[in-house]
């Protein structure tokens, strides 16, 4: 450092104002605005959200994108291999499968959603009342939580799939029976981690009441393990879809559903593949798809290194 | 005395998404032989990056040994590969971290964690290890250590736990300890208790120690000399006792008037108002210009010069060039001095 | 600690008696089943269920003797294969499912731990790319699917291993894959975080600061204290390698229990369903009881008390 360049008129004393001395470092982002920030940054969830809005769209325009349905037997045209009459070539029976694949894309999504959102609902309820009543009833609560998920889930699902009679709500029913307890788990643990957290005691004591304690400190803190837990609810569902269509005793007959179309596939394996790969591609990209947004929501809820 | 440690203009950063942070930008300290240093400065600092960087144990990347040299011994520990450091780590230089609750392993017994280092280190058997172990808990004022070795951690309270990390430190008769915030995560009670043992650690292995810490009560029950970190820089070191009566920079001062003196009942503590600098874009001149009362215009431009003032005192900043105005210290931490000295 | 096993046992135990209840009513309302009253069996079955089940008497008399034979694990006749006991078809079937569903775990588990300690260990680097799309593929592509692509390609195409059946290690192989890649990618994923956890722990600063290696860092307080939560995963790997099973026995025609549960199923055969349901039950309770005692053993932390235990 050269002292020459310092004059004498440099040891005036300056002032700072306030704002300089308290100047913030990097810039103040709000919980919601932070963890969008770094969803959005994740390109492998950005492209899974933009795969299920395609699959979405797919599953309502794809079945009048062909002339051909996915009910309609075409024996004489059984087997074909994919064409630009049949773009995704037909089964056993000659149905299109291109119009059969984006049915069973209807189906998949359908169900996956509704067991999700069943689940969410049941979930939240019990999880929230256990968390926050505490004690006895939670004991209670849970304890019936621990029976009812003694048996493994798939075990309970084909024993009421046996039961009752075969249908896309009995599917829903049997799924939802014991699957909001996942969710459950997730919403109690996160209740009596909140209840307790200091920010909830404070305003416990300036006499917030028990409503929006729920509505304002609970509920926003809740929503990201929540909203993951969803997200990840609906590659299960439509696994536990497709698996019990594999074993027969999902969705019935004639409705497309990629476990069915699977199933139907592997018999003819050895000579059309094409059968298996459809069905088979798509489930795997959409569970793909719904796994990927599922973990960047976790990163961007919860970051382990904050970036 | 003989100069065992000497670190010489440090430079370290680290590689964020967010830019790189130049956490410590130029330090410069020497270690006498059985001396205690306080490093002290608030978070941020760079004063544990500067603890860290004497082991390396900064995770290279994120982080990078931009400039200077770590002198042990007449060698460059910057320069040695991560096996030959690994030779200095134990045996040279111990280490003793802020929390005793994370900084032992959960899952493996406390004589074993001992015992490791003399194994690597000193090349002695199993059981000879383990009675090492056994006399190195008794050393550090554990009772019934045969019984204790064989526990785990969290059957260890928070005080006993930290007995026994300085017992993996000094398990090999380092020439340096590094104690990092040592008594931070302790009940005030246990904290004298630890200070005392390291002192009196230190008087029996004429250990030098280097004890990271921001509390200045700390440095005046341990500490020889003092270096006051702050922004990434030392902007000032000395004596202990010519830091706490008489401190030259307005950073040293400000952390003087925010501590509580006993003699002084009405007298408020004093916070230092502002935020430290943003490491990512390091000030051009002064750290401190923007909380300082005194700062001028040079201050903003040009980083203060190190100006001898007495004894081994070395203080950066431009209100001691000739130039400036004469401003007095606050006259409370002139008249308070230091209550809790020995 | 005794008295601990004596409390998870009972609650197990009253488990069993819900699970066992529960399989009884839904059989008792199932359409056709054996205890509905509107039913059409062989006149040889009817005599034989009967005999064991006493058809004609009260409900109430019905449950407790199903009850009864249950707890001295006789699950009775079968429904539809005449002359065979549901405990013949469990002993039977049982081994092979063994061998599968062990050889699985133990691929599940070290590969699944092996992914995700390198990738932790080049953590954002090629290898952690690398694990992690293999995990989340595995994570996302159906094991049926997976099972179908597998004997396709390596039995079909490349004809280097059997397509199905169950004689030979060698049969093993591609069911073991295909049963093990969902709970592989999990522990993989699993094994991923909690390494990256423990690696930022004080402790391995700790240990560094020893002047360690890197290697018995790694090994000694890394490996050691992530593993942790995947043994914490083997109650759910248990699951999902049983209910796995159902689907891969299945597709490689292989002679183990989970394809008669299928098969029962598609039959309706429902005292075979009933008997491997309460015989899935007992394994997945009793693997869930190991697991903890296997995790207090590890982790010096889990004292096996009543308060710990309550879950």
């Amino acid at each position: 450092m050269s002292q020459q360049t310092i004059k004498e008129s440099d040891f005036t004393p300056i002032q700072y104002t306030e704002a300089e001395t308290e100047k913030i470092v990097g810039e103040s982002t709000s919980y919601w605005k932070d963890a969008w920030r770094r969803f959005k940054k994740n390109k492998l969830a950005i492209g899974g959200v933009i795969i299920i809005i395609l699959l979405a769209v797919m599953s309502l325009a794809g079945p009048y994108m062909t002339e051909y349905n996915y009910y309609e037997n075409d024996l004489i045209n059984a087997n074909q291999s994919p064409s630009a009459e049949h773009w995704f070539g037909t089964d056993n029976l000659g149905r299109d499968m291109f119009a059969r694949t984006w049915e069973g894309a209807k189906i998949s999504l359908f169900i996956g959603l509704t067991a999700a959102i069943i689940d969410l609902i049941i979930g939240v309820i019990w999880g929230s009342v256990s968390g926050y009543i505490g004690g006895r009833v939670d004991e209670i609560m849970m304890r019936i939580a621990d029976i009812l998920s003694a048996l493994p889930y798939l075990l309970v699902v084909i024993l009421l799939m046996v039961v009752m009679p075969q249908g896309l709500w009995t599917l829903i029913l049997a799924m939802t029976i014991t699957g909001w307890i996942n969710m459950a788990r997730i919403v109690r643990g996160e209740v009596m981690r909140l209840k307790n957290e200091e920010y909830v005691l404070a305003a416990k004591s300036l006499g917030a009441s028990t409503t929006r304690i729920i509505a304002r400190h609970l509920v926003p803190n809740m929503l990201g393990p929540i909203l993951v837990t969803l997200t990840l609810t609906v590659p299960s569902a439509i696994f536990t879809e497709a698996f019990l269509s594999f074993l027969g005793l999902g969705v019935p007959a004639p409705l497309a559903s990629w476990g069915t179309m699977t199933s139907d596939g592997l018999a003819s394996l050895r000579y059309y593949p094409y059968q298996l790969f459809f069905p088979a591609f798509f489930i795997s990209l959409t569970m793909l798809a719904f796994n990927v947004v599922g973990d960047g929501l976790r990163d961007a809820f919860d970051p382990k290194d904050k970036r | 005395m003989k100069k065992v440690l000497e670190v010489k203009d440090l430079s370290v950063s680290f590689h964020t998404y967010g830019g790189e942070v130049q956490a410590v930008r130029g330090v410069s300290f020497d270690l006498y032989e059985g001396e205690t240093l306080a490093i002290v400065g608030e978070s941020g600092s760079g004063k544990s990056v500067t603890a860290q960087s004497i082991m390396q144990l900064i995770a290279q990347p994120p982080g990078e040994y931009k400039s200077g040299s770590i002198i042990l011994d007449g060698e460059d520990l910057l320069k040695k590969t991560e096996a030959e450091m690994q030779h200095i780590r134990g045996q040279e230089i111990g280490m003793v971290f802020q929390d005793p609750m994370t900084s032992l392993n959960p899952t493996m017994t406390i004589g074993k964690q001992i015992a490791e280092g003399l194994i690597k280190h000193q090349k002695l058997s199993r059981q000879e290890a383990y009675e090492r172990a056994i006399e190195l808990l008794h050393l550090v004022g554990i009772p019934n250590p045969e019984k204790r070795i064989k526990q785990y951690p969290h059957e260890f309270s928070g005080g006993m736990r930290q007995r026994a990390m300085i017992a993996i430190a000094l398990s090999c008769n380092p020439k340096i300890l590094i104690a990092d915030e040592p008594t931070t995560a302790l009940d005030v009670t246990i904290q004298a208790q630890i200070l005392d043992l390291l002192k009196r650690l230190q008087k029996e292995m004429n250990t030098a120690i280097i004890i990271i810490t921001h509390d200045l009560g700390v440095v005046a029950n341990i500490a020889d000399r003092v270096a006051v970190m702050y922004g990434g820089k030392v902007v000032e070191t000395g004596e202990v006792d010519d830091i706490f009566y008489h401190p030259k920079h307005p950073y040293t001062w400000g952390l003087l008037a925010s501590m509580p003196k006993l003699n002084e009942i009405k007298e408020e503590l004093q916070s230092i108002p502002g935020t430290p600098p943003d490491l990512k874009a390091p000030p051009k001149g002064c750290p401190f210009v923007t909380r300082c009362p005194y700062a001028m215009k040079v201050c903003d431009e040009h980083m203060p010069p190190y100006t001898n003032v007495r004894n081994k005192q070395q203080t950066a900043c431009w209100l001691l060039d000739e130039r400036a105005p004469k401003v007095e210290p606050p006259a409370h931490i002139m008249a308070g001095g230091l209550t809790n000295d020995e | 600690m005794l008295r601990y096993l004596l409390k998870r046992i009972g609650y197990i135990l009253l488990s069993l008696y819900f699970i066992v209840t529960i399989t009884f009513i839904l059989m008792k309302v199932a359409p056709g089943g054996p205890f509905a009253s509107e039913r059409r069996l062989p006149p040889k079955l009817e005599e034989q269920m009967n005999a064991a089940y006493g058809l004609n008497d009260p409900i109430h008399v019905q449950y407790f003797d199903y009850l009864l034979r249950v707890v001295k694990w006789d699950f009775g006749p079968s429904f539809k294969y005449v002359g065979q006991s549901v405990n013949d078809i469990i002993n039977r079937s049982f081994p092979y499912s063994a061998i599968l569903g062990l050889e699985s775990i133990l691929l599940a588990l070290s590969v699944g731990i092996f992914l995700g300690v390198v990738a932790a260990l080049y953590h954002n680097r090629f290898p952690d790319y690398t694990a992690m799309v293999i995990a989340v593929l595995g994570i996302s592509v159906p094991s049926f699917v997976l099972a179908a692509v597998l004997q396709y390609v390596f039995a079909f195409k490349l004809q280097l291993l059997p397509i199905a059946k169950f004689d030979s290690f060698a049969h093993s192989i591609l069911p073991a894959v295909a049963l093990a890649a969902t709970p592989l990618a999990f522990i993989a994923r699993l094994m991923r975080s909690s390494m990256l956890e423990v690696l930022n722990s004080d402790y391995i600063k700790t240990a560094k600061a020893k002047g360690l290696s890197q290697r018995v860092t790694i090994y000694r307080h890394g490996i050691r204290n992530a593993i942790l939560p995947v043994i914490s995963y083997m109650g759910p790997l248990v699951v999902a390698i049983l209910t796995g099973s159902f689907i891969i026995e299945t597709i490689f025609a292989i002679p183990g229990i989970g394809r008669e549960f299928v098969t029962s199923v598609t039959n309706r055969d429902y005292t075979v369903i009933m008997g491997t349901t309460v015989f899935y039950s007992v394994l997945f309770l009793f693997s869930i009881l190991i697991v903890d005692i296997i995790y207090s053993l590890v982790d010096p932390r889990i004292k096996l008390t009543e308060k710990e235990g309550d879950r």
